[in-house]
């Protein structure tokens, strides 16, 4: 069974979502990436590491590589016919495979959080806000293409290296590759980040205002957390989108995920519910957060945060 | 300019959702509501047209209804509404969904196909990337600002880091955020003059698209709860109890 990973460059190598995938797609027989961007020889150490036996090297394309890479895609599939492709669900990788699925005319399956390699790709999917797992199987030839939530399998290093890497340089996708990126903002700053942090806390409406959110940074700060918000507040404006966790943010699975001033709507539980421990303030006690709180504290956060960050500094 | 905004019809995300045991389909009742992320798509749509005196026209796929949720989008100010309703769709995938849209957009004409990221009943977030390349044209995708400049379309598209300011010539798809603009209420007058707005209905033949899901669902069974733990007042002393829970996870 050969299993293709499409991963993309990042500032830092293949990006962590991708290797998730690829390693869980190692882990059931041979895992073949499909790597968009710079490929520097470490790049490749990385890929081998979690378990890529081949590589193919997508290169040039431009910006916005989607389109091309898509088109390279559809020519690689019909050449090889893996039996599926799996992707991270990140926004490039998203366009890429719905524009794959298009093009090859095979169905593609999203949100997936778990893929039974094994049994012919079938995919769990969560819906209505993670409260039912709705299995689906392919009915159709492949190759099966799946979009994996990140933090669905976790990355784990096999120790191989890559034996074979094959460059295929990226069509003129004509009109469709023609967008260009004239300008890049980096707004989520140095410091711990939600995919990686041990601890995350997370801000929502309940804070009250903007400046409010210096009381999450100053609790962060001393326990060397990551942290995050609510869609409410990065819609009005008090913090980036880059911090937001939830269906349309950012899975995160952290050893504890604190949620101050958040109602625990369907939306953000989907992004932070298979956190290890959660921890809940909120003044309402009919809040859902608490229904999945391991810890929850009936309060304001406007009284709890500073006494908590006094408290943490204090044992520094 | 020409815009179409693909809108979606959904079940009242306030009542819970069902899904029919037979076909483990949602249940869709008649009166089914506008989907408030395709509220931003919308007023994209509008002011794209106020700029450039264009049009707007509303693109919906699903059961028609009592059509109240694309009243509340013509209502906002739409010229027109297309609806693909057909039973022979009610299985439609992501891929046959965005046949359709991409084959009534053929049909009509665009500049710009605006849509919402992802709907908030179905959430497969992939219909504005699969229209585009049916249509070859670019996806301006996670767009969180939009604006002309000259006759290319200038977006800045969210990353996982922060936002990419992107250049497109036109025709292309544009997916927007939640929080991209304002979305405007309609008026008493744009309530009423919806009433009145032309309104085509197709079926998946005027279109030619077959649909073929090439997936069926096994099984769904509920998500393994989480238990609710301890719950305590704060009472001024809420942080101590946080930092002992810190404690015996190890955390510090
Ligand atoms: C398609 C779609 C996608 C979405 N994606 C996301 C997503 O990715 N992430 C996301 O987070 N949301 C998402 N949402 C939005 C989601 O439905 C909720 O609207 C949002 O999560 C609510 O944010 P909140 O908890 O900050 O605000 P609210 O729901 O307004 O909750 C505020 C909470 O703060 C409490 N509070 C108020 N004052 C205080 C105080 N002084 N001290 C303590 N507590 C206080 C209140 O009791 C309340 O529980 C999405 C919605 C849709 C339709």
């Amino acid at each position: 069974m050969v299993t293709w990973v499409f991963a993309e460059a990042t500032e830092r190598g293949p990006g962590e979502p991708a290797l998730e995938v690829l390693s869980e797609a190692a882990s059931h027989g041979e895992a073949i990436a499909v790597y968009l961007g710079e490929a520097s020889d470490q790049a490749l150490a990385v890929l081998g590491a979690y378990g890529a036996s081949t590589v193919f090297k997508l290169t040039g394309g431009g910006d916005l590589p989607a389109a091309a890479a898509a088109a390279a895609l559809a020519e690689l599939v019909e050449r090889e016919a893996p039996a599926a492709v799996l992707f991270a669900q990140t926004y490039t990788s998203r366009d890429v495979a719905g524009r794959l699925a298009a093009r090859i005319d095979r169905p593609v399956i999203s949100n997936a959080v778990d893929v039974a390699i094994d049994d012919g790709y079938a995919v769990t999917s969560e819906i209505f806000g993670g409260t039912q797992l709705v299995r689906t199987a392919f009915s159709g030839p492949g190759p099966h293409l799946v979009l994996v939530r990140p933090k669905s399998f976790s990355a784990e290093e096999r120790g191989g290296t890559v034996n074979r890497v094959e460059e295929y340089p990226l069509p003129d996708a004509g009109h469709a590759g023609s967008p260009q990126v004239v300008d890049t903002t980096v707004e989520q700053a140095e410091g711990p980040q939600l995919g990686s942090a041990k601890v995350i806390i997370s801000g929502g409406r309940g804070l009250g205002s903007a400046e409010a959110y210096s009381l999450i940074e100053d609790v962060a700060e001393p326990l060397g957390a990551a942290t995050g918000a609510t869609r409410a507040i990065v819609d009005a404006g008090w913090v980036p989108y880059a911090k937001q966790v939830g269906q349309t943010g950012k899975t995160v699975k952290p050893e504890v995920y604190i949620a101050c001033g958040v109602s625990g709507a369907m939306q953000h539980l989907v992004g932070m519910k298979d956190s290890k421990r959660i921890v809940a303030i909120n003044k309402d006690p009919e809040a859902p957060i608490f229904s999945v709180a391991d810890l929850g504290v009936i309060g304001d956060v406007h009284n709890v945060l500073p006494r908590l960050a006094e408290e943490l500094r204090g044992r520094d | 300019m020409q815009v179409l905004v693909c809108v979606k019809q959904i079940p009242d995300p306030a009542s819970p959702s069902l899904l029919d045991p037979d076909t483990n389909r949602l249940v869709r009742p008649p009166e089914q509501v506008l989907d408030d992320t395709d509220r931003y798509g919308i007023e994209v749509g509008l002011q794209l047209a106020e700029q450039t005196d264009g049009a707007v026209t509303l693109l919906s796929m699903g059961p028609t209804g009592t059509m109240q949720g694309v009243r509340q989008a013509l209502a906002m100010g739409a010229d027109k509404a297309v609806l693909v309703d057909d039973p022979a769709l009610e299985d439609s995938d992501a891929l046959t969904t965005a046949k359709v849209l991409a084959a009534a957009a053929r049909r009509e004409g665009f500049d710009v196909l605006v849509t919402g990221v992802e709907s908030t009943d179905g959430y497969s977030g992939v219909v504005p990337q699969m229209a585009a390349e049916l249509l070859g044209v670019p996806a301006l995708t996670f767009a969180r600002r939009v604006e002309m400049d000259g006759p290319d379309l200038r977006i800045e598209r969210q990353t996982a880091s922060g936002f990419d300011v992107v250049l497109s010539p036109l025709p292309a798809v544009l997916s927007v955020t939640a929080g991209a603009v304002e979305p405007r209420y309609p008026t008493f007058r744009g309530i009423m003059a919806a009433r009145n707005k032309p309104v085509d209905t197709l079926t998946a033949a005027d279109l030619s698209v077959t649909s073929d899901p090439g997936q069926r669902i096994v099984s769904v069974a509920p998500a393994p709860e989480r238990q609710a733990g301890e719950v305590v007042e704060d009472g001024g002393t809420g942080h101590l109890r946080i930092v002992e829970f810190l404690e015996s996870a190890r955390i510090i």
